[in-house]
């Protein structure tokens, strides 16, 4: 222990604060990260994370404190300085240029612009050894927009390993990868570390944070609430750290589901020329949740665009509430009070421009309590917005002020609340807590719980087996645009559902017919 | 030193920086006069003087402003919506043509309380469908609205010399190129007798109280600022984007046809190639000023006519050239554009 302390950290934030208006967003917060540390930065939506790490990397300037990488103090906010001093960040959403290629990205940003010979060969060999050295393989040719998500985030670490990052921040690395890619990520991380680089990463997810840091800072309210090693903790105690209190995720009860109110038969939606859904068959029933599970990209994004009425159907039937139906349209779906949590919340869910309230009556705009021969109720709108922040505990914002200035967790609870608040008939939700700490998820789980006790039909769209586990009563897997038939969540065990997520089915045999006919 | 987006826009800050932007480019435009060889303070009382200092001087530069906060208004509400409108010019040609062809065509036989708002009307149309034509490409093959609205206001300016020079062409003209007048009882009411100013200017202001509510207040406001925002989440919460965007046209096209049916029956009852002296490019340069604030707008025009008409004084009086008026004009532009920066953005330490 005395012979730790003694050796200079390789970074060192020492009692940093920021303030954002009347927010406090960093309370007096000391870090201090080790050579060939992987570290797990912790803590609620809101606590102050990506904030943290923004002042690190320079982006922001802290009202107090200060930065020390290998003892030396760092300007602040300088971003320049920051990668000079050897730190790398990969951000949440990503700052590559989809148009240009891998080795492209790479380099730009790196050649002076003066100079007239291109540095492209040696920059290619210096890409292809780094990317040997960490075991990242990737295609120093292809067009970034033509990777997906786990291998555009590859190029994002590749980036900064070719600045000669020595500390290497990660924010919220895993929220968009499959649990495949995850761990190939965390094996990726380790073998970092082992051969010397020190690194930060921030987690909503507690099993991987225990698998694979070392340490664990959590953060709370802006200030250090804890830190653990991780052999010396557990996942509880953890969740209880971050939130304050015991969090224990709600339990599904048995229900009786009623009438089927959408239904689904050999339903095909293509766009792009490919045929994203094949002849799919699915049903909603009230007070009954329908979970889709599946590795993310097999269909999941053309489903819920499908049934948040922005997709049309190339062939098959529909029918909601009984009556056939060729295309669902937003306009109807939201008339019909039918509820829609997008994927993607700051693309599709929010505009981050506009105020609160805007946000939680637009698509609502046209009902006669929030205007009025096209006049807009801006009353009726901000009190809507002040009860949803009330009651969905949405923190960080009063109803004026920019969405843009919520947490990313905050902000999904602002979109749940506008469409939990009316009980909706039929609830579509998309990765509902994509992103959310444990205190949040268990609060998203009881909403969509409550909602289902009293009858909303739900269809729950997740790559969260545990989620799914938990809050389905009847799951489907999605494996290359197919469905399976339906399997009762009593039958559902991990493996199980990791076998359908394969998409063994697809070839004959497996999981076929049961479930359709239980109704306990 | 480095920059930090402002998250909290103190409301000060947003009245004061328009204001500190033109002391800014007065005060560097005075550099240019000094070097002219002439006394900065007095120079800038003579463009004070020049623009108000008259009765007649007075009514000329509100005349001016007319068509400005019309053409201003055009570019606010289509940038507001990222719709980025280029073309006031050309649709302010095409509103005036059109009024110089129907104001003198049998239709005159009416009488002018009908009249007049119908050549209102004929000129917005003329005004929106110029524009209908970039957003259409725009929606249908993605075209940039940028370049097409642009290359259209030549077409325009082209076309209306076709016509003046062809079927509109005033015999009694001596030849020149320019339009048949529109017929006597068209032509706007002056709101101070003998001067050129006239009702168009309540026309105008009364329009850009009607956008401000517009924008302010109703669903239409609501949608077409989120279709700029984020088009993917306006149309996630059913924001017809289309429908929107076709709007928003409607409304900045007719705006700018507007204006050339005003200066045509306010000003010079008939049409020539020189009607408007860059009136709609002008008109973003209005919008900026405001900072795309349908109320800004009106200030910023007055601004912008004062200048211009305000400089010819100051040059006649002390012999310094006229060109000042529109370096300083541009120099209040670019030191908005710092301004607004400024409300955005701080700078640290
Ligand atoms: N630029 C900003 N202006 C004003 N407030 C901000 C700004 N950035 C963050 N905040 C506020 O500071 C607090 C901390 O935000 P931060 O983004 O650091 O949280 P986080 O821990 O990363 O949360 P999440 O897990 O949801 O991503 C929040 O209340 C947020 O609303
Ligand atoms: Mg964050």
């Amino acid at each position: 222990m005395t012979n730790e302390t003694r050796v200079i950290p390789v970074l060192e934030l020492s009692h940093i604060s920021k303030r954002f208006g009347p927010i406090v967003a960093n309370d007096d917060i000391s870090i201090s990260l080790r050579r060939g540390e992987l570290l797990a930065l912790l803590g609620e939506n809101g606590a102050g994370k990506t904030t943290l790490m923004s002042i690190l990397f320079g982006h922001y300037t802290p009202d107090e404190g200060t930065v020390r990488v290998d003892g030396v103090e760092l300007p602040q906010g300088r971003p320049r300085a920051a990668i000079q001093a050897g730190v790398g960040m990969v951000h949440q959403h990503f700052s590559l240029a989809p148009n240009l290629t891998v080795l492209e990205n790479v380099m730009t940003g790196t050649e002076p612009l003066w100079s007239l010979r291109s540095g492209t060969a040696a920059a290619r060999r210096k890409l292809l050894a780094i990317a040997e050295r960490f075991g990242l393989a990737v295609d120093p040719d292809a067009r970034l927009g033509d990777l997906s998500v786990g291998e555009q985030q590859r190029v994002e670490i590749l980036k900064a390993l070719y600045n000669d990052a020595r500390i290497l921040i990660l924010d919220e690395p895993t929220a968009v990868l499959t649990n495949i890619e995850a761990e190939r990520l965390f094996s990726t991380l380790r073998e970092m570390a082992r051969q010397g680089l020190s690194l930060i990463f921030i987690s909503h997810k507690l099993d991987e944070v225990m698998a694979a840091a070392d340490r664990i800072v959590v953060l709370r309210g802006g200030e250090v609430a804890a830190e653990r090693k991780a052999s010396e903790t557990n996942k509880a105690e953890l969740a209880e750290l971050m939130v304050g209190h015991r969090v224990t995720r709600p339990k599904r009860e048995a229900a009786t589901p009623g009438e089927i109110v959408f239904e689904a038969s050999r339903l095909t939606v293509s766009s792009g020329g490919i045929e994203r859904l094949k002849e799919i068959d699915f049903f909603l029933r009230e007070g009954e949740t329908l979970g889709i599970i599946g590795v993310s990209g097999n269909g999941q994004a053309s489903l819920s665009q499908l049934m948040s009425g922005l997709a049309k159907p190339a062939a098959g039937e529909m029918r909601l509430f009984g009556e056939p139906v060729t295309a669902l349209d937003v306009h109807d779906l939201v008339e019909a009070g039918i509820g829609r949590i997008p994927e993607d919340r700051h693309k599709q869910g929010a505009i981050g421009e506009m105020a609160i309230w805007e946000n939680a009556v637009l698509e609502r705009i046209r009902q006669p309590l929030f205007s009025r021969r096209g006049i807009v109720n801006r009353a009726a709108g901000q009190a809507f917005a002040a009860t949803i922040i009330e009651e969905f505990d949405v923190r960080g914002g009063t109803p004026a002020s920019r969405t843009r200035l919520l947490s990313g967790g905050n902000m999904q609870k602002l979109i749940l609340g506008r469409n939990l608040y009316r009980r909706p008939r039929i609830l579509i939700a998309s990765q509902p807590t994509r992103g959310l700490d444990e205190g949040a998820v268990a609060a998203v789980h009881a909403r969509i719980l409550e909602a289902r006790k009293q009858g909303t039909a739900v269809l729950l769209i997740s790559e969260d087996l545990d989620e799914v586990i938990g809050l389905a009563d009847r799951i489907q897997a999605i494996a290359k645009g197919r469905l399976s038939a339906p399997i009762a969540a009593e039958h559902a065990d991990p493996r199980r559902l990791g076998l359908m997520m394969s998409g063994d089915w697809t070839s004959g045999d497996g999981v076929s017919g049961e479930g359709n006919s239980h109704a306990s | 030193m480095r920059l930090e987006r402002r998250e909290h826009r103190p409301l000060v800050l947003v009245v004061l920086s328009p204001i500190l932007a033109v002391v800014a480019a007065l005060a560097i435009a005075g550099i240019l006069i000094a070097a002219a060889g002439a006394p900065v303070l007095e120079a800038y009382g003579r463009i004070l003087t020049g623009a108000f200092g008259t009765r007649l001087a007075a009514t000329e530069t509100l005349t001016r402003a007319t068509p400005l906060m019309l053409t201003g208004l055009a570019a606010a509400v289509a940038f507001r919506a990222r719709l980025w409108n280029i073309g006031a010019e050309g649709q302010f040609y095409l509103g005036a043509i059109m009024v110089a062809a129907l104001g003198s065509s049998v239709l005159s036989s009416l009488p002018g309380p009908v009249l007049i708002p119908l050549l209102f009307a004929a000129g917005a149309i003329a005004g929106m469908a110029l524009m209908l034509v970039p957003l259409w490409l725009r929606l249908r093959f993605s075209v940039d609205e940028v370049v097409t609205s642009l290359l259209l206001n030549f077409v325009a300016v082209l076309f209306v010399s076709m016509m003046i020079d062809g079927p509109l062409k005033d015999p009694l003209a001596f030849g020149w190129p320019q339009s048949m007048p529109v017929a006597e009882h068209t032509l706007l009411p002056k709101l101070i007798e003998r001067s050129r100013l006239h009702i168009g200017l309540v026309v105008a202001i009364v329009a850009a109280l009607l956008v401000y509510l517009l924008q302010a207040r109703t669903v239409f406001g609501l949608q077409s600022r989120a279709a700029g925002l984020n088009p993917e989440g306006a149309v996630f919460a059913g924001v017809p984007l289309g429908r929107t965007l076709v709007k928003v046209t409607c409304l900045s096209g007719g705006l700018a046809g507007l204006a050339g049916a005003i200066e045509v029956m306010g000003v010079k009852s008939y049409v020539t190639t020189d009607l408007s002296p860059g009136y709609g490019y002008a008109g973003i340069i209005v919008a900026m000023l405001a900072n795309l604030n349908p109320l800004g707008v009106i200030a910023a025009a007055l601004f912008t006519a004062t200048m211009f008409v305000g400089a010819d004084g100051m040059s006649r009086a002390m012999g310094i050239p006229t060109y000042i008026a529109d370096v300083t004009v541009a120099l209040s532009l670019l030191t908005m554009l710092v301004a607004i920066f400024f409300t955005q953005y701080r700078i640290r330490r």
